[in-house]
Parts: C-alpha cells; sequence; structure tokens
C-alpha cells in the first residue's frame, strides 16, 4: 500500500529524514512515534506529496513524486489543528467534496457518521476543538478514500473528545482502512497502533509492536519526586529496598511506576520520614540512565 | 493542465468569502454611493451641457477609480494567500487533491468577480444616473471606461497577489500593499514631476516614465475614450498624441494587460516552488 525507500528530506544543512526505508500493508494502522522535531510530520507531508523529498515513495501504486495530487485523492488527511475558511459545516464540506471530487449525497452521512449533523448549519468557527477535529475527519472521509493519515490528531483535545476520536479511527481501521498516524502519546498508540516506527534524529530507529515500546524504548511511567538534597540517599534506598526501579536526578529522584501504583512511592517515604517537596509523572518518555532531566 | 473544475470551485468559494467580508461590503458601497453621487449632482441643461455633463461625469468617475479602485484590488489580492498561509488554511487546502496552480487560478478569479460586481455596481449606477438624465450620449465610450477600470483592478489585483506570496505576514503584504498604494497614486507621479522639471528631462522621456504607471496607463487611455486628443495632459499628452496617433488606446490597453500578466505570472512561479515557507510552522 505504501513504501518508502531511503525517504530523506533535507531543509537546508538540517536532514529531517534521513534514508528511511519502510513498508506499509493495507488494512494496516502504523504509528510514527518520535519526540517534536523526530521528523514525524515531515514523513506525513511527504506521503501526501506537498514537499519534495530524495529517495522513492509510493502509494497506492502512485508514484508521489511524479503525481503527487492523485496520491492526495486516496489520502485522507486530518492534521493535528485543522485551519478552515469562514463558511458554515455543510459549505465547508461541500467545497472539499466537489474538489475532491466526491458524491456531494456524501456529506449528509458523513456528517451522521461523525455526529455533526445537528450543527450542519453553524459556522466552522463556532465549533469546538473537538467538532473541529471530528469535521477534519468528516472531509477526510467524503471520498471514502482508501488511506488515512493523521498528524498527532488528539493533541489538542480533551479526555473524552480523544477517546470519542479515538473509537471512530479504531471502527475505520476496523472497516478496513490503511491508518497512519502520529503520535508521542503511548496510550494512542497502543490503542490505535498495529505497529509503531520509532523516528529519531530523522531515521528510523525501530520497528516494533504497540505493546514492545515501553520494553525496547525503556518507556514507563515515572513519577519524579523532589526532597531534600541530604534525604536523596535514604529515598533511594528506601524505594530500591521496594523493588522499584530508582534513578538519582538532580535535587529528585526517577521512579518507575505502573499505572495503578502512582501513589505508592510517595506513601513509602511518608512512612519512612522523608519529606517529599513536589512531584510529577512522566508518561511514556524515554527515560536512560545517566540522562539529565533536571 | 489545471483542472478547471477545482479551479472554479475555489473561485466560488472566494466569491462566497468576499461577499461575507464586511470591508469589501463597506468599500463597494462607499464606491458606489460616490459614483451615484457624482452623476447626481451633475445638473444638465440642454444639449451641449449634456455633453459636457457626460465628459464631466465620466472625467470625475476616472479620478473615482484611481483612488479607490487600486486601493481595493491591491489590499485584497495582498490579503488573501498572506492571511490564508497565516491561519493555516492554505496549508491545509493544499493537502487535498488540487495543485498550486489551481488554488492561485481560483482565488485570483474568485477575487477578479468580486471586483466585477463592485465596479458593475458603481458605474452601473452612475450610468443609469446619466441615462435618466439624458446624458450618456456616448455609451461604448463609457462601457470603454469601465473595461480600462477593470483592467486596472485586475492589474492591482495581480500586483496584490505578487506581494502576498513573498510576505511572510499579513501585515506585511498589507502594508507593502498601502506603500504600492501611494507610490502608485501619489509618490509616483510627484517623483516624475519633480525630476523632469530639476532634469529638464526630454518630453518623450517623460511619457515613457510615466506610462510604466498602470495608472496613468488607465488615465490616459480612459481621457481617449471621452476626447480625441490629450491636450488635457500638456506637452506630454500631445507628445503621445503625435507619436502613436490611433495606435496609443491598443498600446495602453496591452499595457494594462501585461500589468496584469507579469505579475500574476510572477506570483504563479514563486508559489509552484514554495514550500517550507507555505507549511506553517517548522514541525518536523
Amino acid at each position: 500500500m505504501i513504501t518508502a525507500e531511503h525517504l530523506t528530506k533535507r531543509y537546508g544543512k538540517t536532514i529531517a529524514l534521513n534514508q528511511v526505508s519502510f513498508h506499509i500493508e493495507a488494512g494496516e494502522s502504523i504509528a510514527l512515534w518520535g519526540a517534536n522535531g523526530a521528523g514525524k510530520t515531515t514523513a506525513l507531508r511527504c506521503l501526501l506529496g506537498v514537499q519534495s523529498f530524495e529517495g522513492q515513495l509510493a502509494v497506492h501504486g502512485i508514484d508521489v513524486r511524479k503525481n503527487n495530487k492523485a496520491v492526495r485523492a486516496v489520502i485522507g488527511y486530518v492534521p493535528q489543528e485543522a485551519a478552515f475558511y469562514d463558511l458554515t459545516v455543510r459549505e465547508t464540506l461541500y467545497f472539499y467534496a466537489r474538489l475532491k471530487k466526491a458524491p456531494l449525497s456524501r456529506i449528509d452521512e458523513t456528517l451522521e457518521r461523525v455526529q455533526l449533523t445537528t450543527h450542519a448549519a453553524k459556522r466552522v468557527s463556532m465549533l469546538s476543538g473537538g467538532m473541529k477535529q471530528r469535521l477534519a475527519l468528516a472531509v477526510a472521509l467524503l471520498a471514502d478514500p482508501p488511506i488515512l493519515v493523521l498528524d498527532e490528531p488528539t493533541a489538542n483535545l480533551d479526555v473524552q473528545a480523544q477517546r470519542d476520536f479515538t473509537h471512530m479511527i479504531q471502527s475505520l481501521n476496523q472497516a478496513g482502512k490503511t491508518i497512519v498516524f502520529s503520535s508521542h502519546r503511548l496510550d494512542e498508540v497502543t490503542a490505535l497502533g498495529n505497529r509503531v516506527m520509532v523516528l529519531a534524529n530523522g531515521s528510523l530507529a525501530l520497528e516494533c509492536q504497540p505493546h514492545e515500546l515501553v520494553h525496547k524504548l525503556g518507556l514507563h511511567r515515572w513519577l519524579r519526586i523532589w526532597v531534600e538534597a541530604q534525604h536523596q540517599t535514604d529515598t533511594l534506598r528506601v524505594l530500591d529496598e521496594q523493588g522499584y526501579k530508582v534513578m538519582p536526578n538532580g535535587r529528585g529522584v526517577y521512579v518507575q511506576v505502573n499505572a495503578s501504583g502512582k501513589i505508592a512511592p510517595l506513601r513509602l517515604l511518608e512512612q519512612a520520614r522523608i519529606p517529599v517537596e513536589d512531584f510529577d509523572l512522566i508518561e511514556g518518555e524515554w527515560i536512560s540512565q545517566g540522562e539529565n532531566h533536571a | 493542465m489545471p483542472d478547471l473544475t477545482n479551479v472554479w470551485t475555489i473561485t466560488e468559494k472566494e466569491l462566497r468569502e468576499a461577499f461575507r467580508n464586511r470591508w469589501f461590503i463597506v468599500f463597494t458601497l462607499a464606491f458606489a454611493g460616490l459614483a451615484l453621487a457624482l452623476s447626481a449632482l451633475m445638473q444638465p441643461s440642454g444639449l451641449q451641457l449634456r455633453t459636457m455633463n457626460y465628459s464631466r461625469t465620466t472625467a470625475s468617475l476616472i479620478n473615482l477609480v484611481l483612488l479607490f479602485v487600486p486601493l481595493i484590488g491591491l489590499t485584497l489580492g495582498s490579503a488573501n494567500l498572506a492571511g490564508d498561509r497565516e491561519t493555516g488554511a492554505l496549508a491545509y487546502l493544499l493537502t487535498h487533491p488540487v495543485s498550486r496552480v489551481e488554488v492561485l487560478l481560483g482565488k485570483y478569479l474568485g477575487l477578479a468577480g468580486a471586483l466585477f460586481a463592485t465596479l458593475a455596481l458603481g458605474f452601473g449606477v452612475a450610468g443609469v444616473t446619466l441615462a435618466l438624465q439624458g446624458s450618456l450620449n456616448d455609451a461604448l465610450g463609457y462601457l470603454l471606461t469601465v473595461l480600462l477600470a477593470y483592467l486596472l483592478a485586475l492589474a492591482m489585483l495581480s500586483l496584490g497577489f505578487l506581494m502576498s506570496t513573498v510576505a511572510h505576514k499579513t501585515a506585511a503584504a498589507l502594508g507593502g500593499a498601502l506603500f504600492a498604494w501611494l507610490f502608485l497614486v501619489f509618490i509616483g507621479d510627484l517623483g516624475i514631476m519633480g525630476t523632469a522639471i530639476a532634469t529638464q528631462m526630454p518630453i518623450q522621456t517623460v511619457f515613457f516614465i510615466a506610462v510604466v504607471n498602470p495608472l496613468q496607463m488607465f488615465k490616459i487611455a480612459s481621457i481617449l475614450t471621452i476626447q480625441a486628443n490629450l491636450e488635457v495632459l500638456g506637452p506630454a499628452g500631445l507628445y503621445a498624441t503625435d507619436q502613436f496617433g490611433s495606435l496609443l488606446l491598443p498600446l495602453l490597453l496591452a499595457g494594462l494587460v501585461l500589468w496584469i500578466v507579469i505579475p500574476l505570472g510572477g506570483a504563479l512561479a514563486l508559489f509552484s516552488n514554495q514550500e517550507r515557507f507555505i507549511l506553517k510552522g517548522n514541525s518536523r
């Protein structure tokens, strides 16, 4: 369905993508994982043919470099935050349906699918962030494309809207659509992805299953606890004795925790009469020994 | 080859947005109101006075066009692409099966349609008023003036689009448009006059420098539609009449067409090759 060979993108002297090769089968749901600046958005823009690149890239049998417009006809794209024109919801769908050569009869059906029927006459500027994102999905689905490309689609949504949107994407994948999405949220990757491609500094660092991501990258939930300097050694000892993976960091410590046991290390420190100055939770971040996160 | 269906789809969208744009509506109504006032305030009586009334009203409309039309053409054009780029709407539009040439042509034609509506309304109400007064004694000449005003509007729109493709921000594009307007309407003329006097420039040089300005092209061509010679422009006008004779009007029309085609071609060439500039943000 999608094949990239030695995909490279340079912005002047900066290499945003470096010799990236991959193959995506029809019906797969692929997560592009990486920190900000890793090259995720650049890779998606290359798929859409909206920017130049070196190497080979074919989407649905179409050479992206030779016929980028045809490629965009087989892809439905949902950006992180779609910017629409000053039109109503229905006018917006009508406009994009015509550009995509989609039957206009699909407008009502698509509105229903993303639950925007009652908002059809509203100006887009009046919609909430979640509704705008559903409208972007509706636009993407108008021509019933075989491939959906989503760039951090739930990054700006609240928890409920994230959940609703994720369910919609899941059902589309189950219906046979090929999904390529970028994310740096572990829960999103786990919920939506069949396979994860990890990008680091523009290179494809790893390909794995979503459940392997935590193990292979050392991704965990980490509790960062700030204690006074004289208590740091005791803190590390107390937590280590209870089997926690701990690391010193500046004035505090990192403690690896699971989803249901976030409060336990704090209780242990309270019992040991070690005063905690502050704490926060880091989800799915790549933390390695010796890395300074202060 | 651009897909004309896509071009038309974008043209329609631009037209719809223009007719909802408050500034555009205010400008259109102001232009129509002033055109109506200019034509209605003339009180002709007698055949000779009616003929004079037509010339005076048309001359007033020409001055109105010289002031208003470049301003609206430049600002509409310059704010369009730059505004869409700033909001991210342009980057999103380009992720759909549409080419950059189709986008730019569609936008241009949409705004060209909106400008046509403005001029049609303004010249329409003035024309109807002149007709009711019995003063519209050269309908063909009047239509030619409307055509020239429209060509000027398109030339200014092209220049605005060119600015829009190179400006990073809408504010910068609008600033450039206002400077261009000031230069073309006031500073350019004064500069040429001052330089001509100070350097005792030959009259043919003065004429050629002046007609580089599309507003001068429009003005001279419009004067030719209401009177046979350019005496009103002084020695430069007489030189032009003597030198080019009946070819002057077609040459000026061709000049205005070049002012439409060259900046628009430049905008198309620049826009087709822009990449990172269009894609909002530098997210990798």
